[in-house]
């Protein structure tokens, strides 16, 4: 049976369902609001969270990005855009300045973002109390009663364990002083971004049936113990090989040939426009 | 008795039931049986206990099996809700302020300032999958401290009190034997000091030479901290050795109190003479 595919493929009440679950997440910074999460044409697990709040959202004259892992070329990045593409027809660009919507998966881009963009975050584990209390219920309870004791735990036992904290990435955050919340796996490199920022940032979690939200110009300060502050990743040192840049987060890599490390930036619209103004400046 | 003047801990008309009762059970005790209501199957875990604890007192508890020992405690610890009562703490507010019709905030305040508590069973006092030094260092997080120094200095100071020795302080617990995890938790619960201990049970399923130890260990502290303890025990001789005062439950109600040495010389009540023989 043929069916018209609707505009950005869910229909319009679900779309009103998870707007008023952002509009709430938006009103309770850092709350994670539950919501009945919709099947889409994609597995669970593989950025529905994300997809389904950009699929509210959109609208016709919305410019898109869609990235994982710093990349827009990747395979997930590539079929996230082309559903969103294909049931709306909205334009897709790989530069962060342009975009209004940004679906990320692990990282925030190095451009800074500016007021009236949205960046759209997946997350597979919302609940930063999970590892210390798999009970739901407790958790609820533990948010209600402001009691963190749970996240400040773990990463004490990190330090018990590791001699530091071992979060690489979905380091814990309190926002706006109240809610403690998992910020996505991104890594810590991309914490300080979340803070006074001013684009809006949406989180949704597809399989946890979870939305949350930091609205611009909001606080959000990275947990840590007053002895062990908080550390973005360092890289050693080292820089970009393409570019030379080292105040961005940069993927260790290594020669196939020679076998050798190298570090090249890990956003790869960043990387590709600042490789293209130096020619730009070479040619000129 | 005249070093007891003031009350540490005062619990009045205390009640506790699963179910919700009905028109049969309802105000109408006689018709219980063994704590349980026949019609509807409501069990009154604890009715109208009052008890009180005086500074540096050993109040022992002793009952059977589902008398309400646990329930009684759980809910002076805070992990489950009264159905009714009375709770006053005197370091807290002034001993003026009922705990049970406080926030959840103050009572969670009051249970990790003031309380320490140990479980009969290990798994519901520890994380067992945390090093022993985390779990000491939980409730000193949870006053509030944000040093890992400091932390760290005072749980090596406390596991070294209960016999810890340095190489195992950042194992799990769960690879700690009984007598190990009961002393984790007796040093988790003098974390911050508190002036008053919960100990339900606390040699249960041990050792005869562990449970001697884990005794002993506990005698020490209080009579160096003077701390003030309520003790749950279904084993006369643990109450022998630790309790001033004891107090008898049956089917969720107190049915007899007085010293210690009193209540096993000579026991009033019917029931509490059959505990009293059946152990000699
Ligand atoms: N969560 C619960 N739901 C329903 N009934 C409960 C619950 N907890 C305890 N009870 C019941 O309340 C009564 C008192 O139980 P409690 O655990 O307080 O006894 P106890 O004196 O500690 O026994 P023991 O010596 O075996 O530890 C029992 O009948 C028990 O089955
Ligand atoms: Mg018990
Ligand atoms: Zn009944």
């Amino acid at each position: 049976m043929f069916k018209e595919k609707h505009f950005a493929f869910l229909d319009e009440s679900s779309k009103k369902e998870i707007r008023r679950a952002v509009l709430k997440a938006v009103a309770i910074p850092g709350y994670q609001v539950p919501f009945a999460s919709r099947e889409l044409p994609i597995a669970r697990g593989w950025g529905t969270g994300g997809l389904q709040i950009t699929l509210s959202l959109i609208g016709e004259d919305d410019i898109v990005k869609v990235i994982d892992q710093g990349s827009d070329e990747s395979v997930n990045a590539v079929s996230l855009r082309n559903l969103i593409q294909e049931t709306t027809n909205v334009r897709s660009t790989i530069r962060t300045q342009e975009a209004t919507l940004i679906q990320t998966r692990h990282r925030i881009p190095e451009t800074p973002l500016k007021e009236g963009q949205i960046l759209i975050l997946q997350v597979p584990l919302p609940e930063p109390l999970r590892n210390v209390e798999p009970s739901e219920y407790k958790t609820k309870k533990l948010h209600g009663e402001g009691d963190y004791s749970g996240a400040w735990l773990k990463m004490f036992e990190d330090i018990m364990r590791y001699g530091q904290t071992a979060t690489g990435a979905d380091h814990p955050v309190c926002v706006d002083g109240r809610y403690v919340m998992a910020p996505s796996p991104i890594p810590r490199f991309d914490n300080p971004k979340l803070d006074n920022s001013p684009a809006l940032l949406l989180f949704g979690a597809g399989r946890e049936k979870k939305i949350y939200a930091v609205p611009p110009y909001t606080q959000v300060v990275s947990l840590a113990f007053d002895d062990y502050p908080f550390r973005r990743e360092r890289f050693a040192g080292e820089k970009c090989r393409l570019t030379g840049l080292s105040d961005v987060y940069l993927d260790e890599l290594t020669d196939e040939t020679t076998g050798e490390i190298y570090y090249q930036i890990n956003d790869s619209s960043y990387l590709l426009e600042h490789l293209n103004r130096e020619t730009e400046m070479q040619t000129e | 008795m005249t070093q007891w003047e003031k009350p540490v801990l005062t619990l009045k008309n205390f009640n506790k039931t699963f179910g919700n009762g009905c028109s049969f059970c309802k105000d109408k005790p006689e018709n219980l049986k063994g704590g349980c209501c026949p019609k509807c199957r409501t069990i009154y875990a604890c009715r109208d206990v009052s008890l009180c604890v005086y500074c540096g007192e050993v109040v022992g508890i002793v009952g059977e099996s589902g008398s309400g020992k646990s329930t009684l405690m759980q809910a002076l610890y805070f992990d489950s809700e009264p159905t009714d009562g009375e709770y006053y703490l005197d370091a807290y507010k002034n001993g003026e302020r009922n705990i049970f019709a406080d926030s959840r905030r103050q009572q969670k305040w009051v249970r990790n300032m003031l309380l320490g508590m140990v479980y009969q069973n290990p798994v519901m006092g520890l994380k067992m999958h945390f090093s022993a030094q985390s779990n000491i260092a939980e409730k000193m997080i949870a006053a509030g401290n944000r040093d890992v120094h400091s932390m760290v200095a005072r749980g090596n100071d406390l596991l070294e009190r209960v016999s810890i020795p340095p190489a195992r302080r950042k194992d799990n617990p769960c690879n700690f034997s009984g007598g190990m995890q009961q002393r984790v938790q007796i040093a988790k619960a003098l974390a911050n000091e508190p002036p008053v201990l919960l100990l339900d049970e606390i040699t249960t399923g041990l050792d005869l030479s562990v449970q001697a130890d884990v005794l002993e260990l506990i005698q020490k502290i209080q009579r160096a901290n003077r701390n003030s303890i309520l003790l749950v025990s279904h084993d006369l001789s643990v109450i022998r050795m630790l309790a001033d005062r004891t107090v008898v439950m049956r089917n969720g109600q107190i049915i007899e109190e007085g010293l210690t040495d009193q209540i096993l010389e000579d026991p009033q009540h019917p029931y509490t003479q059959q505990l009293v023989y059946s152990l000699l």
